[in-house]
């Protein structure tokens, strides 16, 4: 492997992981608007509280990651799609903002108002980042993002692959959020709220599905890069991903949420690697190849030591974390 | 490597002027600034300076925190236990903030800088990783700590503050690195008009970095530290001075004074470097026109119409401060072409408000730890001048923030014109987003709104724990959520 591919893997390893982790914590948000009134969706909220108090910062850091690696590794490209995306980037950046200071403030707000207010800004913008992420996506792969120039700045995330980007974020974020809600909720002993939640999440995975595979129809059209890499290259993860939703269906359906949440995962997983395989070689689709976009070879070696020994640092602290998160001790307890 | 826009220049500039003048003289040429560039820099200056408070509670604060929890565990001391305990709590608001408006940053540098990290991005990349990998270390070990209260054994639980605290001195390290590389650009060359010959790692840990970090560091402290004892003094001015308090005050203040006594040190040796590696900001620090043997030291003063006014000078103590000798002359801004000046009047003031505060909190702090050691503790309300010596502790936290971000402006605007210092113009990193008025309306409303947020956060929970109440249950609940509050309700 080229050192030039070595760091765009890593950076995509963080895609995914941000994808993953992150869109766990940003699709609670969707359960949280909806779900219902005060009195109702208590129970509900503490319980999104809960489960991504302890891990939202660490999740966020993701971003940073890919956004670092990006502009080290890649600097042309990187200006390049912040020149022509500003839209959509400041857009999922209002929503950072707002979803992080709103999520704060809500668990320690004084009155029920507060708590409110504080919480539909939260549980909006959980949405609002994760469709603009998307459509950014959208454009890249549908090769509205030109590396010399300035490509359209509302154009080239107002069409079908950005709205299914944006459709698709949102979607995959909320399945797998819910997911883990219903498990972490009957562990905890809410079994009522595991059940809401239990058909609310076979919905959203229902619905994730429909988009994914209605969505397949523009894509042939509007990204045909991307289309040939999806029925070529990317198609076991493709299969895989189909095959891992049905199965979380499946799982959910029949109340075995452990192994549900390693579906999902798999699922999502099976989306964002195959987006991944399907756009190589390509840093920005139909403009850019990885290897004619990497910055200089010196820093790229460095850049790999920097990973090497993020994965010795951070790998087990984060493995730390998740295991505390997910012990008896301290679902149990609250 | 594939740079089209350097190279496009170098199509340019590279027939009149070659080597590592060919970005520079472009830049004489373009007379027109682009229009991404006014906003720019106003946003800039907003979410950084916005951030940067916020920053010093993320470097600082664990540090305090660990410091007060440690006493509560070896001590058994249930006072400091409550204390360590109410600061995570704050620390969590903070930080949250402190992490979505650090990554508005990291977005704007693409957003706003597109010249600077298009061309540079594999220069200045590196250290911005290891400030990514410190962040995602505080924000894990932060989201064990917060939420690890009775949860884990109580060493081990307190030792989470360790990665924190490390990672907190590592991220200002990496921070500074980009900001000190900007100021003495290394690890690369230009050959015709190319960014050639990378080496990260030279660019990484720069000469310049050492000073500027240490700088920053003390500068965290002296921010958290005198913010947060602010507080507990105006509890006891209010008439509440219980040992809560009392202790409330010493841990940060101590940490802040410590700070407040070395940094006119550590800015007086950062200062010596200007002299050699940025004559141009240098001068304007002093007010030097003119390059005078021995120089004198400008106290106030402004530029008018070419003139110096208002200013008061002590001969010779100049050259003595800025440059650690009798003779040697702070080099005047005659000797620096019209269009490398930094904004002389703002550099200077802020530079010398900056250095004015540090000088007053520092003698402040000495009164204080003297009369303490001569047996008059200030903290007592029977000692002579108690009150004003807790009026001026109240008064610390604003001037230190102000200090801070005057520090802050100095160095930017007295860098002016070059974003990367000698190499590339700011007018050549903006973008042409006319639109980012827009923006930065918007920054201005969140942000107010953030403040707002943020502040009416916090007092309401320091009136609900004035109030007794300790846990604040999330307000969700139809009934009180069982937590575990076993030791903190022994505590009240």
């Amino acid at each position: 492997m080229s050192v030039e591919l070595a760091v765009a893997a890593a950076m995509f390893a963080g895609v995914i992981a941000y994808a993953l982790f992150g869109g766990a914590d940003f699709g609670t948000g969707f359960y949280d608007l909806t779900a219902g009134g005060t009195r109702r969706g208590a129970e509900l909220r503490t319980q999104v509280d809960h489960s991504i108090g302890p891990v939202w910062e660490a999740n966020h850091v993701w971003l940073i990651y890919v956004m670092v690696m990006w502009w080290t590794g890649f600097p042309q490209a990187f200006a390049a799609a912040m020149n022509t995306l500003i839209l959509p980037m400041l857009f999922a950046l209002l929503g950072i903002v707002l979803r992080g200071g709103a999520f704060a403030f809500r668990k320690y707000a004084a009155t029920l108002t507060q708590a409110r207010l504080f919480g539909a800004i939260f549980a909006t913008s959980s949405l609002i980042t994760p469709f603009f992420l998307g459509a950014a996506v959208g454009a890249i792969v549908s090769g509205r993002v030109p590396i010399e120039g300035r490509g359209e700045v509302w154009g080239s995330w107002l069409h079908s692959t950005s709205i299914l980007g944006g459709l698709l974020a949102v979607g995959t974020s909320s399945f797998l959020a819910g997911t883990f809600l219903v498990a972490d909720a009957t562990r905890a002993g809410h079994h009522d709220l595991g059940v809401a939640l239990r058909m609310r999440t076979i919905g959203v995975g229902i619905a994730t599905g429909s988009v994914a595979l209605l969505g397949l129809i523009p894509l042939r059209l509007d990204a045909p890069t991307l289309w040939d890499g999806l029925l070529g290259r990317a198609l076991p993860m493709v299969l895989l991903s189909a095959l891992a939703g049905i199965a979380t269906l499946a799982l959910l359906w029949t109340r075995r949420y452990r192994l549900a949440r390693i579906t999902a995962v798999l699922a999502v997983f099976g989306v964002v690697f195959g987006w991944g395989l399907a756009q190589y070689p390509w840093m920005l689709v139909d403009q850019i190849r990885v290897v004619d976009a990497a910055g200089a070879p010196a820093t790229l070696r460095a850049l790999l030591i920097a990973v090497a020994i993020a994965a010795v640092i951070v790998g087990p602290a984060l493995g730390y974390l998740y295991t505390l998160t997910q012990s008896p001790t301290w679902t149990d307890s609250y | 490597m594939f740079v089209p826009s350097v190279e496009s220049m170098l199509a340019f500039a590279a027939p009149q002027i070659g080597g590592s003048q060919a970005l520079t003289s472009l830049a004489l040429g373009l007379a027109n600034e682009p229009a991404g560039l006014l906003p720019a820099r106003e946003q800039m200056a907003l979410s950084l300076g916005w951030h940067i408070v916020l920053a010093c509670f993320g470097v600082a604060f664990p540090t305090m925190i660990l410091v007060m929890h440690w006493r509560g565990v070896r001590r058994q001391d249930r006072v400091a236990l409550v204390l360590a305990r109410r600061w995570a709590k704050v620390s969590a608001v903070l930080f949250a903030i402190g992490a979505v408006s650090g990554t508005v940053l990291s977005f704007e540098m693409g957003l706003l800088w597109p010249g600077l990290m298009g061309t540079f991005g594999d220069v200045l990349g590196l250290p911005f990783a290891f400030e990514g990998l410190s962040f995602f270390v505080e924000a894990i070990f932060l989201g064990i700590y917060l939420y690890g209260w009775d949860r884990m054994p109580p060493r081990l639980h307190m030792l989470m503050l360790i990665p924190m605290a490390v990672a907190g001195v590592v991220g200002t390290f990496c921070v500074l690195a980009v900001n000190a590389w900007m100021n003495a650009p290394t690890g690369f060359d230009i050959v015709d008009g190319e960014v050639v010959n990378v080496q990260p790692w030279v660019a990484f840990l720069n000469d310049q970095v050492w000073l500027q970090f240490a700088h920053m560091w003390v500068a965290a402290f002296m921010v958290a530290g005198f913010a947060i004892a602010s507080v507990y003094a105006v509890g006891i001015l209010r008439g509440r001075n219980d040992r809560h308090h009392r202790l409330g005050f010493t841990v940060p203040f101590a940490f802040a004074s410590v700070g407040a006594v070395a940094q006119p040190f550590i800015g007086h040796f950062l200062g010596l470097r200007v002299a050699a590696t940025q004559p141009a900001k240098l001068a304007a620090f002093e007010l030097a026109l003119e390059t005078e043997s021995p120089s004198p030291l400008r106290l106030g003063g402004i530029l008018i119409d070419g003139k110096v006014r208002f200013n008061i000078d002590i001969p010779g103590l100049g050259s003595l401060i800025a440059r650690n000798s009798l003779t040697a002359p702070v080099q005047g801004l005659d000797t620096i072409p019209a269009d490398q000046r930094p904004p002389v009047n703002i550099t200077h003031i802020a530079f010398q408000s900056m250095v004015a505060i540090g000088t007053i909190l520092m003698l402040a702090v000495l009164i204080y730890w003297i009369a303490r050691w001569r047996g008059h503790d200030l903290l007592e309300p029977q000692t002579r001048f108690h009150r004003w010596f807790l009026r001026g502790a109240v008064l610390a936290a604003p001037l230190a923030i102000a200090a801070l971000e005057l520090g802050w402006i100095a160095t930017e605007v007295g860098r002016q014109p070059w974003i990367v210092y000698g190499i590339m113009r700011t007018t050549e990193a903006a973008g042409e987003n006319s639109g980012l008025w827009w923006l930065y309306g918007t920054t201005v409303v969140v942000y107010t709104a953030l403040s707002w947020g943020a502040i009416s956060i916090l007092r309401s929970m320091a009136r609900r724990w004035r109030a007794g109440e300790e846990d604040l249950p999330s307000p969700y609940g139809p009934e009180p959520v069982e937590h575990a509050p076993e030791l903190a309700r022994d505590e009240c």
